[in-house]
């Protein structure tokens, strides 16, 4: 019969109609600045840069190695390396980045610098309401604007910041063991020589 | 000089679309579709000479959408360009990533663990899935029938886009793939979320087949228009849905078997006609297919890492050679060709891009045919402009 095809695909239209008044489930949309739907954990947006403990100057991972500027595909990252050392969260003495400027216009979200990064210094944020009036410097975020503090890397990737909180746990115990080896050393080559001296 | 001239001749029998002449009095009227037009999905232009209603000649202008593509890649690590190549064909980032990583692997010898082939075949058909729902919708669209189809199928696709953003952290650049596996690891609450959506899937393609293929309206606008002939298609380096729907039998996953597609159980879908209507078919019977895949695959995966451990991310230099990676994506033949010297980039970088070789033929389909199909027949050749200009 002519139009039974199209008969048939109304069907299916008022089926589905019908169907959102019924069941929430083929609600597929959202009214979204009143209602937001939950965030899905492995989300990216932009890179922000690690710090610990309460400041975010000292704190900062960042040793300013230069890698994730030389990775970057669209060269979005610029780094000026310190002249002096701070000392890291194991307490070596690191360069820190003096400069470390991200233009969020350019970047493409891609990763890549958290991937080559050896010390886990920059991560994904997830905040993506980021439209500004100034499209040049607004969009330029520096050092300050990018220092997150791990607490916020915790809440927004849990399972990832587990992981690397355990990862440099252990490389700090690891540094530590090797310190207090290393003045245990010093300190038996210390108490000995005296005795030496003393022949 | 008389066989250089033969040879000519002969290229010219079967490059050349018949030449259309003007039937009584009058002048032609020429039309520029495009590059800003609501049915060209991205900017593309056809210049149109018209005879009435009928199609004489019709010229696609390329090259508005050009990014630079080969060349950027070629002055930046391996690494540098896999986030490039999702914006390839932008619809389907996961298989161009994974037709890259191919290609790199075979250039330095990397082995792929078994996990990360599953999780490359369960994204890849997923993948594939997505595509072909989106472009029967907008084939659908470009009909006249603006919305219902089209957001149909985007209700679906944003399942399997969410799924992505679960696994990837993106719902379209993923920048997933990596030379020796995967970047993460699927978890199993991943999985099981995969397989409930895999579950829901075959619904959706009974749903649109209910609603489209026995249209009257679908199927008078559609049997009979935009017939590509196979000897022309096989000529033309035609490939993928538009070459299968010319009848010739022939997909990359059965010929090259990449990564671990022998192990599946599928068919291959053929066309009859030769014209719009199989092109439109032929998408949903592969979508079955798909789904059969994807069954097997989220059956089967076995556990185990997804990265090669010693595989490099960086600062690798692979020997000098060349290296041709090529997987059936959904829109064709998607393939890398990569030539090393020795360096830490590519000395050439190439892509053989399905969107920009099927298009070839479009004058071929169109001539003779009435004004308003011309739109339809490109809406069936299913392109993306990311990856026709790159």
């Amino acid at each position: 019969m002519l139009g039974e095809g199209i008969l048939k695909g109304l069907a299916e239209t008022a089926k589905n109609f019908a169907g959102s008044f019924v069941s929430a489930e083929r609600l597929t949309t959202v009214q979204y600045p009143e209602e937001r739907i939950a965030p899905i954990e492995a989300t990216r947006d932009f890179p922000f840069l690690v710090y610990d403990g309460a400041d975010w100057e000292a704190g900062l991972r960042c040793v300013a190695c230069q890698i994730c500027e030389k990775e970057c595909p669209p060269k979005c990252i610029y780094i000026e390396k310190s002249t002096d050392k701070k000392p890291d969260f194991t307490g070596k003495p690191q360069f820190y980045p003096a400069r470390f400027d991200i233009d969020i216009s350019v970047c493409m979200s891609c990763q890549i610098c958290v991937e080559v990064c050896p010390f886990e210094a920059i991560k994904m944020d997830t905040e993506f309401e980021l439209s500004t009036e100034d499209r040049f410097a607004g969009l330029l975020f520096d050092r300050k604007q990018l220092a997150k503090p791990n607490e916020h890397y915790r809440k927004i990737h849990p399972a990832e910041a587990a992981a690397v909180d355990a990862r440099l746990a252990a490389e700090k115990a690891k540094a530590g063991a090797r310190a207090k080896a290393a003045s245990d050393a010093a300190a038996a080559k210390a108490a000995a020589r005296p005795a030496e001296g003393g022949d | 000089m008389a066989v250089a001239d033969n040879k000519t001749e002969k290229l010219e029998g079967w490059n050349r679309p018949p030449v259309m002449e003007p039937e009584g009095e009058g002048e032609l009227l020429e039309v520029a579709t495009g590059p800003h037009h609501p049915s060209t999905h991205g900017v593309f232009r056809m210049d149109v000479a018209l005879d009435g209603e009928r199609v004489i000649r019709l010229k696609p202008v390329f090259g508005y959408l050009h990014r630079n593509h080969e060349m950027l890649a070629e002055g930046m690590s391996y690494l540098g360009s896999m986030p490039f190549t999702d914006r390839l064909d932008y619809i389907c980032s996961l298989t161009n990533n994974w037709a890259y990583a191919l290609a790199v692997e075979k250039l330095t010898g990397q082995e792929v663990p078994e996990r990360a082939e599953y999780l490359r075949v369960i994204l890849g058909e997923l993948t594939r899935f997505q595509n072909h729902a989106s472009s029967i919708g907008f084939l659908i669209q470009e009909m006249g029938a603006s919305g219902t189809p089209l957001m149909y199928a985007f209700r679906e696709r944003e399942k399997i886009l969410d799924l992505f953003e679960a696994l990837t952290g993106a719902r379209m650049m993923v920048n997933y793939m990596r030379f020796g596996g995967c970047r993460v690891d699927a978890s199993a609450a991943w999985l099981d979320a995969a397989r409930k959506v895999v579950a829901g899937l075959p619904g959706f393609v009974d749903e649109m087949d209910r609603l489209l293929s026995t249209n009257e309206i679908l199927m008078a606008r559609t049997q009979g228009i935009g017939i590509l002939r196979p000897e022309l298609a096989v000529n033309a380096g035609v490939t993928g849905p538009m070459l299968r729907a010319s009848g010739v039998n022939y997909d990359i996953r059965k010929v090259d078997g990449y990564g671990i597609y022998n192990r599946f159980n599928f068919r291959v879908p053929l066309g009859d006609h030769w014209d719009v209507y199989d092109r439109y078919m032929i998408r949903l019977l592969e979508m079955r297919e798909s789904i059969k895949i994807l069954e097997q695959a989220l059956k089967d995966i076995p556990a185990g890492p997804v990265m090669d451990p010693k595989a490099k991310l960086r600062g690798f230099r692979p020997k000098p050679g060349e290296a041709y990676g090529r997987i059936e994506a959904p829109k064709g033949e998607l393939g890398f060709y990569l030539i090393s010297d020795g360096g830490p980039n590519p000395y050439r970088y190439r892509v053989r891009p399905p969107s920009l070789i099927n298009l070839t033929v479009l004058e071929d389909m169109a001539l003779g045919e009435n004004v308003a199909d011309v739109v339809l027949i490109f809406g069936s050749v299913d392109i993306v402009l990311g990856e026709v200009d790159r």
